[in-house]
């Protein structure tokens, strides 16, 4: 049975934001590969972490050459291929999280030669038919969005950019022009991957892209504790959480659980 | 010899996106596209500055032996019986092969925009010998990233990258090899980009690699070009080299472009044979191999049907590699030029008859362009001329052949 979602598209992660921000905190958003370590566990996964009280979810399509992550994502998404999980399954693994009666936002995030393979119109509309309602792309700056950028707009799904560390004003300028739904902040100049200290000039970088920009700012890369995410939950409109919740999910369902609940706890006290 | 050894015309392509027609561009995660931009900066800086140009031509002729000569191929013109076929000969250039042409540019671009740490990927070896050759030139530190397949059939090369002072990288992931190299020097980079140089070894990833790469590498055709003029009194009828990631045939294939009686042709690799799947054939095998992105840039990638990337194979490392130079998909949608394949196995003749007959054991990958000169000269009449880019030198694959010849 598939609940209608009061707002959907951009206007689902607006509402989001907003939640968070009258509770005083930030949204969190983990990130999950379907296919990991199973299809079937890694639904489990995301329904688990949507009970305990995540506020969205980005949906990892596996990529056999993932330039931007780490060892840990870059295991997990071989493990999914090896699986067989195609871009297909996971649009499928969208529409029965949200038959399931998943209502949190559900932003896909893959790298970009899958969904051209794929076809970038079809994928697009293939995504908010299943009930997806943003993208995000690592390997696709504004500069080469074209080709996803009408049918985003059409179906209004938001198109997330990054912003990293390195970014100038000129780049901060351009991803503000372009992205819709919100910006995602890399943290850190790197890969992605769990790191046991948040960088210390945090504050300051994110100070920098709110003298530019008033479109929310989800932060990933490196969160990885509870800890950190009291820390960031007072600093960005939301936050990512991929490594540390991946390797969970290798551990088991009761991992993910118990990371997830230690981080809901540390964003709502 | 003309004093120019790096192709300056700012008129061409690339255009100011990067693309060479439909392929090209900037696939990369934000991270590093503001490194993207400095470098295109400092490239363009630098080739509109006459010291630079001193400066790379100095050790161009000092250092790495340039101009390298054509020779004659007498006796396999003789064997084939058609086409005069004259060797371009990259094989004689400091370290023996072509690599060191871009390895020396982008060093010393990188020692002008004050990076010291330089990373770069190999396939063969070649092109991290030459970057670890320029960098200890220049006096720079080096880390060289190898798939684990590569560095047990380039074993030679291995130790000379050491040798020459350099850190050489193992990599695990993926099909361990070029591929899955090029991956893990681009996590470097992502990481390390405020101190590092990536000096990319051929004419693909993001822009402006292709066009940067092809520059310094344009070296090879603007003296080939002359050259054969000197030597036969005519441009080449045709011009072979083998295809890659293609860094050497557009160094040779630049200088020819607008000489359109002069056919360029491409060999790509062709493994076991097309019909095995197993080779990296990209423009040749088009149920597998369509355009997509890879490594940053739009051009023809060998992909299944889901878009993820396949594993390819090459008797020789250094063609071992999924997708191509954007600039070779655009020149071959022109019609510019023509790609073809050879075989590991015709590979394996070429190498063999080019030792007997000249004796000049060239690598296995030059032993494409080889393999198709065989084919193509006896169809061309006696007076026409053939240059195949000879572009490395064969001592490298000694133990590879060994293991498939016997001793």
């Amino acid at each position: 049975m598939t609940k209608t979602r009061e707002r959907q598209g951009i206007s689902a992660l607006a509402a989001m934001f907003a939640r968070a921000k009258a509770q005083g905190r930030a949204a969190f958003l983990p990130y999950f590969p379907i296919g990991y370590p199973t299809y079937d566990a890694s639904l489990e996964a995301v329904k688990a972490m949507a009970a305990l009280g995540a506020d969205g979810f980005e949906v990892g399509i596996p990529f056999s050459d993932p330039i931007a992550d780490g060892p840990t994502i870059q295991a997990a998404t071989q493990i999914a291929l090896e699986n067989g999980t195609t871009v297909r399954k996971c649009l499928d693994a969208v529409k029965m999280l949200r038959d399931k009666g998943l209502t949190q936002p559900m932003l896909m995030m893959g790298y970009a030669n899958p969904l051209v393979a794929y076809g970038t119109d079809r994928f697009v509309r293939d995504a908010r038919a299943a009930g997806a309602d943003g993208l995000i792309v690592p390997d696709l700056p504004p500069e080469e969005a074209a080709m996803f950028a009408d049918s985003c707009a059409r179906e209004d799904m938001a198109l997330v950019f990054m912003l990293a560390p390195t970014s100038n004003d000129q780049r901060i300028d351009l991803v503000t022009q372009h992205v819709t739904g919100f910006i995602y902040v890399v943290s850190l100049t790197g890969i992605t991957g769990a790191r046991r200290e948040l960088p210390a000039y945090l504050k300051d970088f994110i100070a920098r892209l709110r003298a530019h920009t008033d479109k929310p700012l989800v932060l990933g890369f490196g969160i990885s504790t509870a800890e950190h995410v009291r820390e960031v939950s007072q600093l960005t409109d939301g936050f990512i959480v991929g490594s540390a919740l991946v390797r969970a999910g290798g551990e088991g369902l009761e991992a993910v659980r118990e990371l997830t609940g230690s981080m809901v706890e540390a964003i709502r006290n | 010899m003309a004093d120019l050894y790096i192709r300056t015309d700012i008129s061409e392509l690339p255009d100011a996106r990067g693309y060479f027609g439909e392929f090209g561009g900037r696939f990369v995660p934000e991270t590093i596209m503001p490194a993207l931009d400095e470098l295109e900066q400092a490239y363009a800086e630098a080739i509109a500055d006459p010291q630079f140009h001193q400066e790379l031509c100095h050790l161009q002729r000092t250092y790495t032996g340039r101009p390298t000569p054509i020779t004659y191929a007498r006796r396999l013109s003789e064997a084939l019986g058609g086409a005069q076929v004259y060797l371009k000969r990259e094989d004689l250039a400091h370290t023996g092969a072509h690599k060191i042409n871009n390895a020396l540019g982008q060093g010393l671009l990188a020692k002008r925009m004050g990076k010291r740490r330089i990373i770069a990927e190999t396939g063969a070896g070649q092109h991290g010998v030459g970057t670890a050759t320029a960098m200890a030139l220049l006096g720079l530190e080096c880390h060289v990233y190898m798939g684990s397949v590569d560095i047990r059939r380039q074993q030679p090369n291995v130790f000379r990258m050491k040798l020459l002072g350099a850190e050489v990288i193992p990599v695990e992931s993926g099909s361990r090899t070029l591929k899955d190299a090029i991956n893990e020097a681009m996590r470097d980079w992502v990481t390390n980009v405020e101190t590092t140089f990536y000096l990319l070894g051929s004419a693909l990833g993001p822009h402006p690699y292709p066009m940067i790469v092809r520059d310094f590498q344009s070296v090879i055709g603007l003296e080939a070009r002359e050259q054969i003029q000197d030597m036969t009194g005519q441009l080449p009828d045709v011009c072979i080299a083998c295809v890659g990631g293609g860094s050497n045939a557009i160094g040779l294939f630049h200088a020819f472009r607008d000489d359109t009686a002069t056919e360029l042709i491409g060999v790509e690799a062709g493994g076991r044979g097309i019909e095995s799947k197993e080779h990296a054939a990209r423009f040749a095998d088009l149920d597998i191999s369509r355009p997509g992105i890879l490594h940053g840039t739009r051009s023809f990638v060998m992909q299944d049907e889901d878009g993820q990337i396949m594993e390819t194979h090459s008797v020789s490392a250094g063609l071992d590699y999924p997708s191509v130079g954007p600039e070779h998909a655009h020149l071959r949608q022109l019609e510019r030029a023509y790609y073809t394949l050879a075989t590991d196995e015709e590979a394996l003749e070429a190498f063999q008859a080019l030792s007997k007959l000249e004796g000049i054991i060239p690598a296995l990958e030059s032993a494409h362009a080889v393999a198709e000169a065989i084919k193509r000269a006896p169809t061309m009449p006696r007076d026409s001329v053939l240059l195949v880019n000879l572009s490395g030198r064969g001592d490298k694959d000694l133990d590879t052949v060994i293991g498939i010849l016997g001793e």
